[in-house]
């Protein structure tokens, strides 16, 4: 899709726990310096709190990092262009296959001993654009809000 | 960095609890809430509000652990009720159809007496 004049911001984050807290942060700095909304920045950074929670428990990053690219930029596809955040979150991990990911439901969860599984949901409600691209040498989570 | 929930309870009278919390609810904060509420199922206490006014933040492995926590209420005939959610998290309850099996009030006064069952 093509952008103009996007800005980034690179953060890489230790796996350990509650570091994903600190990727938030930039969320909030980036969400509010182009006025994205107080309910879609909080939006956001629930959707990268998820995503870094996936990355920690399930990728088996060898390098024990999580790298997080935070972009602002306009969609110059749409008349006068609309103004976007966008989050990559990639692993060096062993990837996975998001088409054999199961939804979650409610009612059998509640019935369940394993009622986790909820992430990729979250992420997809929560963000207008969702890319994964996973591989053997990893998975980037590619994420975007519209303001 | 620390973001240690903390929850307080609160028993305005002998049928229902309100435990509030305050931080981020994810695994260590919702095992912590799941502690306070067991413990009060164990001694009869089955009708509970999650007031959530001071957590800006969750994730859906705090969540599941509500989840947890809302099946062993169900499960003694107790009813669950949230209050002073964000938006977000309402919207995160409502995607993950939590809100089918507890209810979500915007303050706590309607929530005690749906739980006390003066409304339905």
């Amino acid at each position: 899709m093509p952008t103009a004049e996007p800005r980034e911001v690179h953060l890489t984050i230790p796996v350990v726990p509650e570091m994903e807290i600190a990727a938030t942060a930039q969320v909030a700095a980036l969400g509010e310096w182009m006025e994205l909304g107080r309910d879609k920045i909080d939006e956001v950074k629930m959707a990268v709190v998820e995503a870094c929670i996936n990355a920690f428990e399930h990728s088996g990053t060898p390098d024990h990092k999580v790298e997080l690219r935070f972009r602002v930029g306009t969609d110059t596809d749409t008349d006068g262009g609309r103004a976007y955040l966008e989050v990559d979150v990639l692993d060096n991990g062993h990837g996975f296959d998001p088409s054999r990911v199961t939804a979650p439901r409610i009612g059998e969860k509640l019935r369940a001993p394993h009622k986790r599984g909820w992430g990729l949901r979250i992420i997809r409600s929560l963000m207008d654009d969702v890319r994964i691209e996973s591989g053997e040498h990893g998975t980037m989570i590619v994420m975007r809000k519209y303001r | 960095m620390s973001e240690t929930l903390k929850v307080t309870l609160e028993k305005p009278d002998g049928t229902v609890a309100i435990l509030r919390t305050d931080g981020y609810i994810n695994n260590t904060g919702g095992e912590e809430i799941a502690r306070q509420a067991y413990a009060l199922l164990g001694e009869g206490t089955v009708r509970l509000l999650l007031d959530l006014e001071r957590t800006k933040i969750v994730n859906s492995i705090g969540i599941s652990i509500l989840i947890e926590v809302l099946e062993k209420v169900l499960d003694q005939g107790g009813r669950l009720a949230f209050c002073h959610l964000t938006p977000t998290i309402e919207k995160t309850f409502q995607i993950m159809g939590l809100a089918q099996y507890a209810r979500v009030f915007p303050s706590p006064e309607p929530a005690l007496a749906w739980l006390r069952g003066e409304v339905e």
